[in-house]
């Protein structure tokens, strides 16, 4: 779109407006990422002189490694823990800050304040408190119920950890998003329901719950880039993908085979896969805003 | 209130009291172990209540100005990608909705396209780009035999140019991060519902393009700007992959950066937890206060940049 009304004859001037935002992209994204294209299907030798053209050789390699399947399985359930523990926390969060009269302001702030908090931080904090030797909540659970809790050793520990550092701090995230569309529902709807005799459990359930599901699905996406993308620090900073694979998520992967491994060839295929990712959930993200446009009208 | 429900709500209350001491939890902890020494942190069971030491941690980790030093860098940095996202987005919006020229469309749907490519789907060869970023060009003076000439003029050797790179500079952790497919759509969205009117009246008052930026879309943009400067701000602050990249000397880590690489250094040895959270508090401290004070800008920021 443009507006009807626009500068005709300042081509020059136009140009010179976007060139700053179009060298940074050439220079930092598309050019890399067509290089990650290109040594997607190369194979290059240690020293990095020579590179052959090898097809779908790395994909095969990279599809068929039991390493990379299992950082697909690990990143699936890492998303989808993260993904459901930060939207139903945020949600409960929002609809009882929603309902009571006192305290809203002092509530929503005590909520708000982890997005400000890096992911690392967030996953040093928690660390802090599930630490096996001197963490407070570790010791709780060893001492009271006799479960020993070892993050560095077990897998699964490991694994939650993670998802409890991750969705904490998106908690607050999904609750400004749900409480702005509670906010935005019609009361006249909610009094309605009232005066038909529907209590607050089942006004929750068959009203204000479906005219909320466009922010909730919108928000599963996000959640799920985030997931994705956004918690390679908590990963690199707590756990480095292991102990023994167990939190070998994508993101971590590819910057371990391309910095740590040095294999640039299956590292760019991976970038690729992961690109394929991007654009399937930014799809899915705007189809879901089409939608809701047709909502509002 | 659309029933007397007593009972619903005190239940309201409690769960969430309890629900936010859950999310305090681990601040409330790092708090109790930034005010002892290392002794009682490593008790067991670990202080319950806040000690008096926190004057004395937080002066040993400013004392040997490294962490004074990152912080420093983390302010460079969030400042300067929050000036320079929203620059170079302001501009680049204004261009393409309010200019007719060739490729309008391709420049629009090239910085769409960047929503598709975040940094991390492309480390590596950012990083390589980051490393040596006049490659090309010193690819070209020796490919064409210009090599000579380019010394004669310019004054620097071909070898100088390979060399040049951003790593370990303000450039490297800022001008990579600058770019901003969000911010551009925001302003685009902002522009569109500007009324046609106010750009006829500029033209009749013979307004040149850039005065018209200046004096009637920027006053109009300045509370997007805000909420949106509040975000990138804590985005840029929060940022770790790639300050992890593209710095080596401790010396231009940003504060996040720096805390992290304690932590993951010696995994066996006993970290010093007492110092360590009094990092982590003066670290989160910035962004958190951005959060709680601008409160406001920061949802409003939140729910536009994701439309």
């Amino acid at each position: 779109m443009i507006k009807r009304v626009n500068f005709e004859r300042h081509r020059w001037l136009a140009f010179l407006l976007l060139a700053p935002q179009m060298l940074i992209l050439t220079v930092f994204v598309f050019w890399p990422a067509a290089q990650a294209l290109m040594q997607a299907f190369m194979i290059s030798d240690p020293f990095g002189v020579k590179s052959t053209f090898v097809w779908f050789d790395n994909f095969e390699a990279i599809l068929s490694s039991p390493e990379y399947l299992n950082s697909i399985w690990r990143t699936a359930i890492f998303s989808t823990g993260t993904t459901a523990a930060a939207v139903l926390g945020g949600l409960l969060f929002a609809v009882l800050v929603a309902r009571v009269r006192r305290g809203k302001t002092a509530y929503k702030l005590l909520v708000i304040w982890p997005y400000a908090v890096a992911p690392v931080l967030a996953g040093i904090l928690w660390l802090f408190l599930f630490h096996p030797i001197y963490g407070a909540i570790a010791l709780m659970l060893k001492q009271g119920f006799g479960i020993a809790w070892n993050p560095l050793l077990n897998g699964n520990d490991a694994m939650l950890l993670v998802i409890v550092a991750a969705s904490w701090k998106q908690v607050s995230y999904n609750f400004v998003f749900f409480l702005a569309a509670l906010q935005g529902i019609p009361r006249s709807l909610i009094e309605a329901a009232a005066i038909d005799g529907a209590g607050p459990v089942r006004r929750f359930v068959s009203i204000i719950f479906p005219l909320i599901s466009p922010t909730t699905f919108f928000l599963l996406v996000i959640n799920v880039v985030y997931a994705f993308f956004d918690t390679f620090g908590i990963i690199h900073a707590l756990t480095h993908g292991g102990p023994s694979g167990a939190t070998d998520i994508l993101v971590y992967k590819v910057y371990a085979d391309g910095f740590l491994g040095l294999d640039l060839g299956l590292s760019s295929a991976q970038s690729v896969i992961l690109m394929i990712v991007v654009i399937a959930l930014t799809v899915v993200q705007f189809r879901y805003l089409e939608r809701r446009v047709k909502y509002a009208a | 209130m659309i029933e007397r429900t007593p009972w619903l709500d005190r239940l309201c209350h409690a769960m969430l009291i309890l629900g936010i001491a859950a999310v305090c939890l681990p601040l409330y902890y790092a708090l109790i172990a930034a005010t002892h020494t290392l002794q009682d942190v490593l008790q067991v069971p670990m202080p319950l209540t806040p000690g008096g030491e926190l004057w004395n941690n937080l002066k040993t980790v400013t004392s040997n100005g490294t962490l004074g030093r990152q912080l420093t860098n983390s302010l460079i940095v969030s400042v300067g990608v929050t000036v320079g996202k929203i620059s170079v987005s302001i501009l680049s919006a204004f261009a393409i909705t309010y200019f007719r020229f060739p490729f309008r469309m391709t420049a629009f749907w090239l910085i769409f396209a960047t929503l598709m490519l975040p940094i991390e789907v492309r480390i590596v060869p950012t990083f390589a780009v980051a490393a040596h970023p006049l490659q090309p060009l010193a690819w070209l003076l020796e490919t064409t035999g210009t090599g000579g000439a380019f010394e004669w003029l310019t004054g620097w050797s071909v070898e100088a140019v390979v060399k040049w790179s951003l790593l370990d500079s303000y450039a490297g952790l800022i001008l990579p991060l600058t770019a901003s497919a969000t911010a551009t759509f925001l302003f685009r969205q902002l522009f569109l519902t500007i009324p046609e009117e106010l750009l006829e009246a500029a033209k009749i008052d013979g307004a040149s393009p850039m005065r018209f930026l200046v004096d009637v879309l920027w006053p109009m943009s300045r509370t997007n700007v805000v909420a949106l400067a509040v975000i990138l701000f804590v985005f840029s602050w929060n940022q770790y992959l790639w300050p992890l990249l593209i710095t080596t000397d401790p010396a231009m880590a940003t504060a996040v950066i720096g805390l992290a690489k304690q932590i993951s250094g010696a995994p066996e040895a006993v970290p010093k937890w007492n110092l360590l959270m009094s990092s982590a508090l003066l670290i989160t401290l910035p962004p958190v206060m951005v959060v709680i004070v601008l409160q406001r800008w920061f949802v409003k920021g939140l729910v536009d940049s994701e439309k």
